[in-house]
């Protein structure tokens, strides 16, 4: 594949079109242990991984997965693991501390129905607020969903761009049913791919202050064994690096935290809209759900029904401003969900404006079909 | 190379991280410490080319004293960390230090995986028998019938044997010292960085304040005359018997054998992944 044309045109689903995005987006690194759905992906990267003089391990549970990740990560390396629910529970405590330590990496979750052992496996989006709040305490976190083939290629790449850019883990959902369907896709050619890399320190190591505050709130970060040796701890730390317990310091660095994630919001808000210009019923839909309401928008436009449909990309932070100016604009939205409504809860939140917000959810592992959103909008 | 004691402090502590540190005193973590750095002298290796991890307890808080690349990762897990790192940089000398709830409870699962894997990491693993940190309470190498803060009846399980889980899981080298029997620490620690896979040293240190208040074992200087009487090296215990063995320890190599060392053989798996794929 490393020698094969580019823009070939070729059949894939949608985990291993995630394996590309990654290895276009630069991941040399992948740690993961099976769980179905997400298995496809370790085992294409522990074949596409030493053919780029990258490293693939399997190792003894998710919470190793990401450890190693991390470690990889602090290495220089950009990695990422893949797992499904019950293993994304397990790498809540790590995940806490890519978040403290802001060490970039990614981490896929194929949501499969839980809780628990659950559903294995039919598709679910129940993992959406513990993609948000799994880990404990306050952080900001930044969560994407992918619907297509397409997407997983290229939403994979924006998750590595923003986990470098801002220095923090990005959390990328997807579910079973993007995950195995197969779809034609077309790789594009590297030069247009846009790559980001993590900012090292030019200054001489002597200078170096791990931690420190800039304008952007994201500290250079220099990789282990080039000369700037300095303390990573799971602690709150000063900008030095050690252990704190001074109030204001433990203050400025959580506050700094969030800072950098709201500085970046505009870029980090990634929606998709579909007729969404003159509508006055709305859907608002996410991961395969959104292919189901893209079908349902159409239908009703058929019917005369002025529908559209806003696809979130960017589940968190949460795209308020679109979603609020959608929510202005119409009469009601429909929001489908295959959860009890976790992402309905947030719009609820945000709802300023008197429109209807009316949530449609299926728990029985089945996919939403777009004949029920059709159903749906029509008695709205 | 042993050197001045105050010019290896100058050369591998931390000029502005302040001591005091966090021990107790009398503690055998800081003798874990200065073992470390004179082995680390010994090998003449270079600072910037040595990452230290360390899980959660009192262990934990040895990285932020050296002038390495130091992580302080989550309990348990240093060793995932570790893996990931070497892999990621293999020309770095990867070193953990664990306790021994650290290294064998609730990151046993990743010990005796890296034992198995033979990455070349090493484990210094400081058992004293008990969870300090959190004050007292029973570890997995507590003995039978010790007293700890969740024990207050007597101990009712039995304790691992560290070094010995270590060869069984497949490690390739493999030693046990004490705080005490310093020299030999020294030596020991030396060994383990030098072997070329994983290495694990056992060192037995003394919690005088959570294990040996409670199981009236005296101050540390008793404490130590315990592991100074009660040690036998591995080349003498061969001559004893099981009775006169009794109530005693080995110290010294346990194991020290040659495996398949995981970068090299990646190594074969990139160049088997390559010729497939000509790239």
């Amino acid at each position: 594949m490393a020698n094969e044309p580019v823009s070939s045109k070729r059949l894939l689903q949608g985990n291993e079109a995630i394996v590309e995005g990654a290895l276009a987006a630069g991941c040399r690194f992948f740690a993961g242990y099976p769980i179905t759905p997400a298995s496809e992906i370790s085992e294409l990267m522990s074949i596409r991984l030493p053919q780029l003089n990258g490293t693939f391990i399997q190792m003894e549970d998710e919470i190793a997965s990401l450890g190693a990740v991390v470690g990889a990560s602090l290495a220089g390396t950009k990695s990422m693991t893949a797992t499904s629910g019950p293993g994304f529970s397990l790498m809540q405590e790590n995940l806490g501390f890519a978040c403290i330590t802001e060490v970039p990496c990614v981490i896929v979750n194929v949501m499969r129905g839980g809780p628990s052992t659950g559903l294995p496996t039919s598709p679910s989006q129940g993992d959406v607020m513990q993609a948000r709040w799994g880990t404990h305490g306050d952080h900001p976190i930044i969560v994407l969903a992918v619907s297509t083939v397409a997407d997983c290629f290229d939403i994979t790449i924006h998750a590595f761009n923003l986990s470098e850019k801002y220095r923090v883990p990005v959390i990328l959902l997807s579910d079973e049913m993007v995950a195995h369907t197969r779809e034609s896709f077309k790789h594009p050619s590297t030069e247009v791919i846009e790559v980001v890399d993590r900012i090292t320190p030019t200054m001489p190591p002597e200078w170096y202050i791990p931690y420190e505050d800039n304008s952007r709130g994201v500290p250079p970060m220099a990789p282990m064994g080039t000369g700037y040796r300095h303390h990573v701890t799971g602690l709150i730390h000063d900008p030095k690096g050690f252990p704190t317990q001074r109030p204001r310091d433990i203050e400025d660095f959580i506050k700094r935290q969030y800072r950098k994630i709201t500085n970046g919001f505009y870029e980090i808000q990634m929606t998709k809209s579909f007729l969404i210009d003159d509508a006055e019923l709305a859907v608002i839909a996410y991961g395969s759900v959104a292919r189901s309401a893209k079908r349902a928008v159409l239908q009703a436009r058929q019917l005369g029904i002025k529908a559209g449909l806003l696809q979130l990309v960017t589940l968190f932070p949460f795209p308020k401003n679109r979603v609020d100016r959608l929510l202005r604009q119409c009469r009601g939205v429909l929001i489908p969900e295959m959860n009890f409504g976790q992402i309905s809860r947030e719009i609820k939140r945000v709802n300023l404006s008197d429109c209807q917000v009316k949530k449609y959810n299926r728990l029985d592992g089945q996919m939403i079909t777009p004949a029920e959103i059709y159903k749906e909008l029509t008695r709205m | 190379m042993k050197g001045d004691m105050t010019e290896l402090r100058h050369t591998y502590l931390r000029h502005d991280k302040k001591f005091p540190h966090v021990w107790c005193p009398g503690c055998g973590n800081g003798i874990v410490l200065g073992s470390l750095i004179r082995a680390v002298a010994g090998l003449g290796l270079q600072k910037d080319d040595i990452v230290l991890a360390s899980g959660i307890g009192c262990s934990g808080r040895l990285p932020a004293y050296v002038d390495f690349n130091t992580l302080h990762t989550t309990h348990g897990r240093a060793l995932t960390f570790a893996t990931g790192i070497k892999l990621a940089k293999p020309e770095l000398t990867v070193l953990t230090v664990m306790g021994d709830g650290d290294a064998i409870a609730i990151g046993g699962n990743h010990f005796i995986h890296a034992a198995r894997r033979n990455l070349d990491l090493t484990a210094i693993i400081i058992n004293n028998n008990i969870y300090g940190m959190t004050g007292g309470q029973y570890s997995p190498t507590t003995p039978y019938g010790s007293n700890a803060t969740t024990s207050s009846y007597g101990h009712i399980e039995q304790a691992f044997s560290i070094a010995e889980l270590a060869v069984t899981a497949g490690a390739s080298f493999v030693a046990r010292g004490t705080v005490y029997h310093v020299n030999l620490l020294d030596r020991l620690i030396e060994k383990g960085v030098r072997k070329r896979g994983f290495s694990v040293i056992e060192i037995l240190s003394n919690c005088h304040i959570q294990y040996g208040r409670r199981n009236r074992m005296g101050d540390p200087v008793t404490m130590l005359k315990y592991f100074k009487d009660h040690a036998v090296t591995v080349e003498k215990a061969q001559d004893m018997t099981a009775a006169e063995l009794e109530d005693r320890f080995t110290i010294g190599v346990l194991t020290d054998v040659d495996k398949p060392d995981y970068i090299k053989e990646y190594q074969k798996i990139r160049d088997r992944a390559c010729k497939s794929k000509r790239c």
